[in-house]
């Protein structure tokens, strides 16, 4: 267990480092001049150069690029171009945001998709098993900004059940979870009721039904602890389907999280914010598929980790 | 652009007379509601440059000039009155009394000193450093050779006196600028480079919160100079709201303004149907969108051709396609500026006189080019219009369809671009004076590598003359110099590297609680509206 798991941290940390250079170089290489950006349409071409030293942008990308891995490695993220900003404290200002979102919306797919499956694997081929079927498909394909735009048409506006914006709470969290939790909980549909068929057909739940175990202790009780398990995997992978669409959900919601950060910062080209914002969702993904990785024997014994 | 300034002037605003400053009927107090889909960048008034802040600046720090709120003309601020030599070369400013900061602490000459220095000081990295060019010892501190600017003096705590290297008309106009506003030493170095974000200054509204991604609170400053003013106790600015979204909550009650002005998708229906409790406003803007003719790269180097472009391009048709939310241009200057032509015809719209010229200049079958546009919806469809219109005289473009700082980058290359559209990337005026659309972007000065004279257009006579307008600086030769100006520019349209196609307009969308003159929501300088001024009908 130790090995494995000192070899993964390993793993992680050369994923990590992969992920900075091609981050690096993206933003790098983009044919724009930050420095120019900065210095504004009224500089003189002197100005320019100076903000450019100051920025080190004059430097060659390899020493820019282990001048930035020095700073990341005691914490630094840099500065924003625009904002002037630390952006570790632009980024630690939203995490809560964020993982706030990713928790409502994990517990969100999960309750839809596990009874949802559960009760179309016990009605297969029957009319209700279609029916969700059909609504699981649709919430895995629809775009997450009509998703949201419609959430917030009908029950913010129409309703007003709920806030048109802003994080303040569970009320506010409910529907930007709703719109992410709508395509996990298609997967987690589909995927509950497949394992649950598997499940349902083995010889120790017919043995079950055959001693006279009441129908739905042998769902819940025999089949569910089996059926569970890939759902348990998919969690901690979870985080990383979740980050493309933090990024539209917090927009339609004006929630203040990562996923705004970075949008904008692209749209300015204020690589610094683009830079930190990538590094945080990468560890995001890699701690999640780790974790998962990390729990699965003791949610079924038979996974042995080496 | 996001980092290009946006200043812009009602029509109306010329109309009407100056709105006063504070009125003892209107309401006070009260709270309101402004949204905006980006974060605030920064509140330093010597880095902040995007439309954004630019006005929220305003309302938190003041400087020695500014303008009559919904108008383009200048009034002292900071200053009490000032006096100019008969060379022109030195100004002199008296400070009026009481003008305190937000920590309490009185304002003195010395702090003006201090604050024009801190922009022009390379260390500052400011984006208005160029704009105190006139000032003398402005090169040898812009080059870090100097401490401090020896053009600017404070012979007592009441007097500001600056010396400038040439006279020059704009110099009022830079001095209403925010990079001229007044800061506090002590703040600036107490906060460090985190003065953007503690911001403290003399206007009439001070930072009360910043909830980072969230929302900005300003509170009435209760110390303000001016009796009356601000109207309002709090302004809230809601950050990270999704201009659809920020749309349907104005209709609902919850929002006032909508900062990012109406989204597109919606344009039509709500400016023909304002929703309950809404209404709309429009003004003109100083903005030009044009199409640069790069006069290096043949065919442009010859001028019949750039003609012949002029009067193929349908400019009435490409304002019907961004659903009139422009008026037509032919010239570079808007009609909300200071010297703007209005007799002038410019070059009408005429396909078979364009295939005349054409012929003339030995191109009877036409040629093929190449137009740069922005990659952002409406630019790729204004320039396909162009490129139909120019197909029907027999010119073949070639569209090149990029991200904006590419075409920046292209513009600034002597020989890439032939033709650029400047949608999305155009000139919008800093300051209301003809002078501030020539230097960078029609002047020699710009025509190099990384300029914005993306025309490469250079004309030394008409340099020299713009040179000679700007050093018309006594108040009876202000008349002369505008009409100088005048004539400059359509001594421009004569050689025409550029074909004007439009002058955007503003709309802003508001609650009908609201109150003031239509001119403080569409004023040249506050967008989008006149923060200090505004007020709350039901408030009391």
């Amino acid at each position: 267990m130790a090995r494995y798991l000192a070899r993964r941290l390993v793993q992680a940390a050369l994923i990590l480092v992969g992920v900075t250079i091609i981050t690096f170089l993206l933003t790098h290489l983009v044919p724009a001049d930050p420095a120019r950006m900065v210095a504004g349409r009224n500089a003189s071409l002197d100005t320019v150069e100076s903000i450019r030293h100051q920025l080190g942008l004059d430097r060659p990308l390899v020493e820019q690029y282990l001048r930035y891995m020095g700073g990341l490695l005691q914490g630094d993220l840099g500065r924003s171009y625009i904002q002037r900003i630390d952006v570790a404290e632009l980024i630690a200002a939203r995490l809560p945001a964020t993982l706030a979102l990713l928790a409502g919306a994990i517990l969100c797919e999960l309750l839809i998709g596990i009874p949802a499956g559960l009760f179309a694997a016990t009605q297969r081929g029957r009319f209700a098993d279609r029916a969700i079927m059909v609504a699981a498909f649709s919430g895995v394909s629809a775009p997450q900004f009509v998703v949201g735009l419609l959430l917030l048409y009908v029950f913010a506006f129409g309703l007003g059940w709920f806030p048109t914006r802003g994080f303040n709470g569970v009320d506010s969290l409910v529907l930007p979870a709703m719109t992410l939790g709508i395509l996990g909980g298609g997967w987690y549909a589909r995927m509950m009721r497949s394992t649950m068929v598997d499940v349902l057909r083995q010889d120790y739940i017919r043995t079950a039904w055959a001693k006279g175990a009441g129908g739905t202790r042998v769902v819940l009780v025999h089949g569910l602890r089996n059926g569970i398990l890939p759902i348990v995997a998919m969690i901690g992978l979870d985080i990383g389907i979740f980050m493309n669409g933090v990024v539209v959900v917090e927009t339609v919601f004006g929630w203040p999280g990562i996923g705004q950060l970075a949008w904008q910062a692209i749209q300015r080209l204020d690589v610094p914010i683009i830079m930190g914002v990538t590094m945080v969702a990468a560890v995001g993904v890699v701690l999640g598929n780790l974790v998962a990785d990390l729990i699965a024997p003791f949610v079924d014994p038979r996974i042995k980790l080496r | 652009m996001k980092r290009i300034l946006l200043t812009s002037v009602s029509a109306l605003a010329f109309a009407m007379a100056a709105p006063a400053w504070a009125d003892d009927a209107v309401p006070m107090g009260g709270e309101m509601v402004v949204t905006y889909n980006d974060d605030v960048s920064t509140l330093d008034p010597a880095i902040g440059y995007d439309w954004q802040n630019w006005s929220m600046i305003k309302s938190l720090f003041d400087g020695l000039m500014d303008y009559a709120p919904g108008t383009t003309d200048l009034v002292p601020d900071l200053a009490e009155s000032y006096d100019v030599s008969e060379d022109g070369l030195t100004y002199t400013f008296h400070l009026r009394d009481g003008v305190v900061f937000h920590n309490g602490r009185a304002l003195t000459a010395a702090d003006i000193k201090y604050s024009i220095e801190r922009a022009v000081d390379p260390e500052t990295q400011s984006p208005g450093q160029g704009f105190f060019g006139m000032i003398d010892g402005f090169d040898a501190m812009a080059a870090g050779e100097a401490d401090a600017l020896s053009g600017i003096a404070a012979p007592d705590d009441r007097t500001v006196v600056f010396t400038l290297s040439r006279p020059d008309a704009t110099f009022l106009h830079v001095l209403a600028l925010n990079f001229a506003s007044a800061v506090p030493q002590e703040a600036v170095e107490e906060f460090g480079p985190e003065f953007g974000r503690h911001p403290v200054g003399t206007g009439a509204f001070s930072l009360e919160e910043w909830s980072l991604g969230q929302r900005v609170v300003f509170a009435r400053n209760p110390d303000y100079y001016r009796e009356g003013i601000p109207r309002l106790d709090r302004i809230v600015f809601e950050v990270g709201q999704d201009p659809t979204v920020a749309l349907l909550r104005l209709e609902n009650g919850e929002v006032d303004i909508l900062g990012d002005g109406i989204p597109p998708a919606r344009f039509v229906d709500v400016t023909q149907n304002p929703p309950e409790g809404t209404r709309v406003i429009e003004g003109g803007q100083l903005h030009t969108g044009y199409v640069t003719m790069n006069v290096n790269i043949a065919p442009f180097d010859n001028v019949l051709v750039r003609r012949a472009v002029n009067m193929a391009i349908n400019k009435d048709r490409i304002v019907r396609i961004i659903n009139g939310r422009a008026v037509p241009a032919n010239q570079p200057l808007p009609p909300a500026m200071p010297g703007y032509a209005e007799d002038y015809d410019g070059y009408a719209y005429d396909p078979e006189g364009a295939q005349v010229l054409l012929a003339e200049a030995g191109f009877p079958d036409g040629f093929t080019t190449e137009l740069y546009s922005m990659n952002t919806d409406p630019n790729p469809r204004i320039a396909q219009a162009i490129q139909q219109d120019l197909a029907a005289v027999g010119i073949t473009v070639e569209l090149q369809t990029l991200a904006q700082s590419t075409v920046i980058a292209a513009g600034g290359e002597p020989d890439q671009a032939p033709m650029i559209w400047s949608g999305g990337m155009a000139w919008i005026a800093d300051f209301p004076d003809p002078s501030n659309f020539y230097g960078p972007i029609l002047g020699c000065g710009g025509a190099v590598p990384g300029g914005w004279n993306w025309a490469w257009y250079c004309n030394e006579e008409l340099d020299a003359r713009a040179a000679a307008a700007d050093a018309m600086i006594a108040a009876d030769q202000q008349d002369a110099r505008l009409a100088e100006w005048r004539d400059i520019y359509l001594a421009i349209m004569d050689d025409a590297p550029w074909a004007p196609i439009f002058n955007e307009q503003r709309f802003t969308m508001l609650r009908d609680r609201l109150g003031g003159p239509d001119a403080i929501f569409v004023d040249p300088v506050h967008i989008p509206v006149h923060y200090d001024t505004v007020y709350i009908q039901d408030a009391n």
